[in-house]
């Protein structure tokens, strides 16, 4: 019986398709059977970034309504066997799918995967409801922007309410070292202080998140990346390893300084 | 035997003129008599100063209709002046709301953005209020962690002597009865760094809302009396 965990931020741009995205990745690297669904239907995105799109035939919507077999809208990923995808559909909107039909849904994969990551869209409304209803657990991800935070804030509280759902856990998102070092974006204790739950872990911003995500290729295939790093140290997290966090410090070695000297960052 | 015992006794006093009311006889009959008796005797200082009145109903319920009617019976006389009436009964619905004005209710969690604890009495709570949550209580809030969003204390109809007391103090807004204080100064650095226990109250002198530290608070104006109606 696999578990399935919501990706939510409340807020919207600050990753959470690609965080869906990349945890499913890591999952699947581990051997793991994983499920990604998307539930952002009229907006979907998750097949975009996991280069998956051309492979859909049915889809979130078809399923609830009875159109197609569960296994026919699963999209197998091109480069796990473990890895699948269960896309949301483009054409209609939120509504289209009750919360208890999403559930059963979710109910029914879990009897064939290890894990099922369910992407799920801004807002609170019913797109979050249909995401949620099925949840088992909860990763929040967040930016260090007071807006991003506050969001997570009354995402948090939302979730609380959810009897089935364990306690979430943070994600922090897009950390850029040079604002962080001149103190002009919210520190990493100051969102702990102030949304008070685990953190599952800390994403560096990285050029390298976008190109693969228009490539079609999620970043945690590229170890040389720290933003793939950090994904993979999350995946272990996940899977109840202790992992520790990753050192936002760079040594200032001699060649570090020298780029200094250049204005280089 | 009305006619030997008076319904209302009129008794002067240094400070005033105390009506002491018989508690069995009709209440129709008290006000005829109360406003004979008025009639009669308080010609006499007419022109004196303003009298303060205290009536005694003993054991008679007395309701907020008759509370109004007696003091507008009282008032049309222009020199008196009710300053109370004392009742020894109250309905129990009346006791119950007294009551539940003045219990402390604890809970312990973290109110977060969107979300609204409102209670009735006094609020103990064991958490943060982050930013964007709201506090409300009827008498006094304490939290025990940071205040960062909106607490309104003395919400009851005379909640001027209401306080909100947090270990750290960042409020968003702070409303105290009818008065309403914000934080215009944005992300207070320097509240940062004390990290003390902060109360605050209304300080009716300047009508604004005060925050100081609980001892100052408690020095201001004898404020123990609303801290200890708990």
């Amino acid at each position: 019986m696999g578990e399935a965990i919501v990706v939510t931020s409340g807020k919207g741009g600050v990753g959470k398709t690609t965080t869906s995205a990349n945890i499913g990745t890591v999952l699947a690297l581990q051997g793991k059977k994983v499920c990604l669904v998307d539930t952002d239907i009229g907006l979907r995105n998750l097949d975009v970034v996991m280069g998956l799109e051309n492979r859909i035939i049915y889809d979130l919507v078809d399923v609830a309504h009875g159109r197609c077999k569960l296994n026919q809208a699963l999209v197998k990923d091109k480069r796990f066997e473990c890895l699948s995808m269960l896309p949301a559909a483009q054409t209609t909107d939120k509504t289209a799918v009750k919360p208890d039909e999403m559930k059963q849904m979710v109910d029914a994969l879990k009897a064939d995967f290890d894990y099922i990551i369910i992407d799920c869209p801004a807002g609170i409304e019913r797109g979050f409801r249909n995401a949620v209803a099925g949840a088992d657990h909860a990763i929040v991800v967040t930016t260090p922007e007071i807006s991003s935070v506050r969001d997570a804030d009354r995402i948090i509280g939302l979730l609380e309410q959810e009897k089935q759902i364990t306690p979430p856990r943070l994600i922090i998102n897009r950390i850029r070292q040079h604002l962080l070092k001149s103190g002009e974006m919210l520190e990493i204790d100051e969102i702990m202080n102030i949304l008070a739950i685990d953190l599952l872990g800390i994403v560096l911003d990285d050029d390298g998140v976008i190109s693969s995500s228009n490539k079609g290729e999620p970043i945690a295939l590229n170890p040389s990346s720290k933003a793939s790093l950090a994904y993979r140290n999350i995946g272990r997290r996940i899977l109840g390893e202790t992992v520790p966090l990753m050192v936002l410090e760079e040594k200032n070695g001699f060649f570090r300084r020298f780029k200094s000297l250049l204005g280089m960052r | 035997m009305s006619a030997t015992q008076p319904l209302v006794t009129m008794k002067g006093r240094k400070d005033g003129l105390v009506l002491v009311m018989d508690e069995a006889c009709a209440y129709h009959d008290l006000v005829r008599e109360l406003k004979i008796k008025l009639a009669a005797n308080t010609n006499l200082y007419k022109d004196g100063p303003v009298i303060s009145v205290k009536v005694e109903a003993g054991n008679r319920y007395i309701s907020s209709d008759q509370r109004n009617q007696l003091k507008e019976i009282i008032h049309a006389f222009d020199h008196l002046k009710v300053e109370e009436i004392q009742s020894n009964v109250m309905t129990l619905e009346e006791i119950a709301k007294k009551k539940a004005q003045e219990k402390i209710v604890t809970i312990a969690r973290i109110i977060r953005s969107g979300q609204v604890l409102e209670v009735e009495g006094n609020l103990l709570l064991i958490g943060d209020v982050n930013p964007g949550g709201v506090v409300s209580a009827t008498g006094n809030i304490y939290i025990l962690g940071a205040l960062r969003g909106v607490a309104s204390a003395g919400t009851a109809n005379d909640g001027k002597d209401a306080v909100v007391v947090a270990s750290i103090m960042m409020p968003t807004q702070l409303k105290i009865g009818r008065v309403i204080s914000r934080n215009e100064n944005g992300s207070d650095v320097e509240m940062k760094e004390k990290s003390l226990v902060e109360c605050a109250y209304l300080d009716e002198q300047i009508g604004k809302i005060v925050i100081d530290q609980v001892h100052t608070a408690l020095k201001k104006r004898n404020r123990s009396s609303a801290f200890e109606k708990l």
